[in-house]
């Protein structure tokens, strides 16, 4: 079992997603249960599914000395930095520090595959990209990172985890060890994923795409809805009101994309966040659940919380909210999470009407108003990767 | 704070600045590529002892998997296994104890070269199993499967430099949990319309066992720091045996392993970025 760790401060934090840029707009679907999901306009094949498309990329191409990072996933994280002045409070973190002393780590599922495939369908006579989009470092997974690491002239660590749906939930646990260890005195965190042909096709072909907006929890839900999101979040060493207490991070050692049946990998991730933290499951009264409506998922996580939480912990699922981000489902759940610590604002399940007699007390459709002190979220990904958050309230900062 | 708390900050002294990062030790090493097939062969032709083998190895099988998943792995998957057991079985630790790290510039290119061309002809087609195999934690999915590991794994990249951010990442964790940690990177052909973008050349994997514990056998021993990057050009690769490797897009691990072959190069500064490098300096 791990140690416990000092906990970090989180300075700044933001979110972007189907429902709106910003947390004003997160905070006020949460607050009314709405979803930010409609029918699958995305795909150029037709694919009947709902998704949770963020309004405006199209329009928004990148400013033109940056025309060689412009795709659908860099927009959006130019997009996601600009909401509620993150990049001010990393640029004035970037002036506090040092360019070299801030880290970068950034949680992304497929990154800039969206222009890549989209280059595949223009490629010239000898079967290559066509002339204007041979741009290396667009097509690579950490094109993302590079493109961020630049827009905010940092020049510290700068790394992509790329663990599917748990890689923006594992950047903190990245960040923490390098600003406990005295490689960086900041660190931003965080993830964009977009939607694209790969994910959209990719989980049809699983059959885990459902034809109706998601479900998580419900006793008919019929898989997920994708979609696109950026998060960010700055930690610095020391308490505030907002803290990272601890994370957990596992490995189900079971299959490549179906979760381990008794949760023993989730379980495990749970433990040592909650060990990282120094506390137990009695004092977390919120719980962001990983909850993507597919059918394997949900039953395993229902039955994690039943056994494991007391009935009046508030737990719930915005996958109906937002879709499922992906690589940026960690880092947007994070601050829904946060959110619930600074503004009692408690997400409920949007879109799910019966809840599967698998699940407890604690599983809410309707969100609530409350206290809460320590909270967790769950992020559960392909190739049996899990990870929890737990975060806190903390001592204002002196 | 309570005295059970894991270390704050080791990395700092009281005033605040920032030293060493270690010492560390390298209890076991891997090296793979069809011509360097497996370290002792690799380490004779760094040292100019041996040729590079002639013909050269074919792709090794992934035993770790069963038999019908040992068909279907990617090369980025049998590679990366072959090298993460080739490195802890080196090292004596026990695989399902060990936390793993896991990079890859590229992932498996023969897999985003399929999908993305599925994806403009024929979408509702792709492979459930080329999908799911797609993520950049597929090799790491693998291993803690193969190996039984409920312990962490991680997935990164980091284009040019993925190499040694690994080595940053698998260190901070090592000294940070105060534990033993599997690093694994490897990076496979590119194919197709790729070739547009990406340059990776032949099959490549390497593994190293990072440990905190200074009491046993070590192939080496180091401390790294972080440093502004001054020098624009990569460290120099040595060998013709490992110059002819210079094409993967892993390449940037290449000094390291020449370095640990040997045995007798005091100091390597690996890019992190184009600001920033990591500063190894070694101490055994």
């Amino acid at each position: 079992m791990p140690s416990r760790i000092p906990p970090l401060r989180i300075s700044a934090y933001t979110a972007t997603t189907a429902v709106g840029p910003g947390l004003a707009a997160l905070r006020e679907a949460i607050a009314h249960n709405r979803s930010g999901l409609r029918p699958n306009d995305f795909s150029h094949h037709p694919l009947p599914t709902w998704i949770g498309r963020v309004a405006g990329l199209e329009d928004n191409p990148l400013p033109s000395h940056w025309q060689a990072w412009d795709c659908r996933n860099n927009r959006l994280a130019w997009l996601g930095l600009q909401a509620d002045g993150f990049i001010d409070h990393a640029l004035a973190a970037r002036e506090r520090h040092g360019a070299h002393r801030v880290a970068l780590v950034l949680g992304t599922s497929t990154s800039s595959i969206g222009a890549t495939e989209e280059a595949y369908t223009r490629l010239d006579a000898d079967g290559l990209f066509p002339a204007g989009s041979r741009l290396p470092r667009l097509h690579t997974p950490h094109s993302l990172a590079m493109f961020v690491q630049e827009a905010l002239g940092l020049a510290g660590p700068c790394i992509t985890v790329s663990t599917a749906c748990s890689s923006s939930a594992k950047v903190f646990a990245d960040a923490e060890r390098l600003l406990r260890l005295g490689l960086a005195d900041a660190a931003i965190v965080g993830g964009v994923d977009t939607l694209c042909g790969s994910v959209l096709f990719g989980f049809n072909s699983l059959e885990l795409v459902s034809p109706e907006p998601c479900r998580p929890f419900d006793a008919h839900r019929r898989g997920i809805s994708l979609g696109e999101a950026a998060g960010y979040a700055l930690l610095e060493r020391g308490s505030g009101p907002l803290q990272l207490l601890g994370y957990g991070e596992s490995s189900d050692a079971h299959h490549m994309s179906t979760p381990h049946p008794e949760g023993l990998g989730a379980e495990r991730a749970l433990d040592d966040a909650l060990a990282r933290a120094g506390v137990g499951c009695d004092r977390i009264g919120y719980v962001n659940l990983h909850g993507t409506a597919s059918a394997k998922n949900d039953e395993v996580e229902a039955a994690l919380v039943a056994r494991r939480f007391g009935p009046a912990v508030h737990a719930g699922s915005t996958k109906g909210m937002t879709g499922h981000t992906l690589g940026a489902a960690g880092i947007v759940e994070a601050a829904v999470s946060l959110l619930a610590l600074d503004t009692g604002c408690l997400a409920g399940t949007p879109n799910t009407q019966v809840l599967d007699a698998m699940c407890g007390p604690q599983i809410r459709l309707a969100p609530a108003q409350g206290h809460v002190d320590v909270v967790l979220s769950n992020s559960f990904g392909f190739g049996g990767n899990n990870c929890a958050l737990v975060f806190g309230r903390g001592e204002p900062a002196r | 704070m309570s005295p059970t708390m894991s270390r704050p900050a080791a990395g700092l002294d009281e005033l605040g600045t920032a030293t060493p990062l270690g010492p560390l030790a390298i209890a076991g090493v891997a090296f793979w590529a069809p011509t360097l097939p497996g370290w002792p062969r690799a380490r004779a032709a760094m040292r100019g002892e041996a040729p590079p083998q002639d013909p050269p190895a074919r792709r090794p099988a992934p035993e770790l998997l069963p038999p019908a998943e040992r068909r279907r792995a990617p090369d980025s998957v049998a590679l990366a296994l072959e090298a993460a057991g080739a490195a802890v079985a080196a090292s004596g630790l026990a695989p399902q104890s060990l936390p793993s790290v896991f990079v890859s510039a590229h992932g498996d290119l023969a897999i985003s070269d399929h999908l993305c061309s599925m994806l403009a002809g024929t979408p509702t087609l792709i492979s459930p199993t080329k999908f799911h195999n797609s993520v950049l934690n597929a090799a790491a999915g693998y291993w803690t499967m193969g190996v039984g590991c409920n312990e962490a794994s991680t997935a990164l990249t980091a284009f040019e430099h993925s190499f040694a951010n690994g080595l940053l990442v698998a260190a901070t964790q090592c000294l940070a949990d105060e534990r033993p940690v599997l690093l694994v990177g490897f990076d496979v052909p590119v194919v197709g319309a790729l070739r547009s973008v990406t340059r990776s050349d032949g099959l490549m994997a390497v593994a190293v066992v990072l440990t905190p514990d200074m009491s046993g056998q070590a192939v080496a021993v180091f401390d790294a720091e972080l440093q502004p990057r001054t020098q624009r050009a990569a460290p120099a690769i040595a060998s013709p045996a490992a110059q002819a490797l210079a094409g993967n897009a892993l390449a940037d691990a290449l000094p390291f392993f020449e370095a640990l072959a040997r045995g007798d190069t005091p100091a390597l500064a690996m890019p992190l970025s184009a600001r920033q490098s990591l500063a190894l300096r070694f101490l055994r």
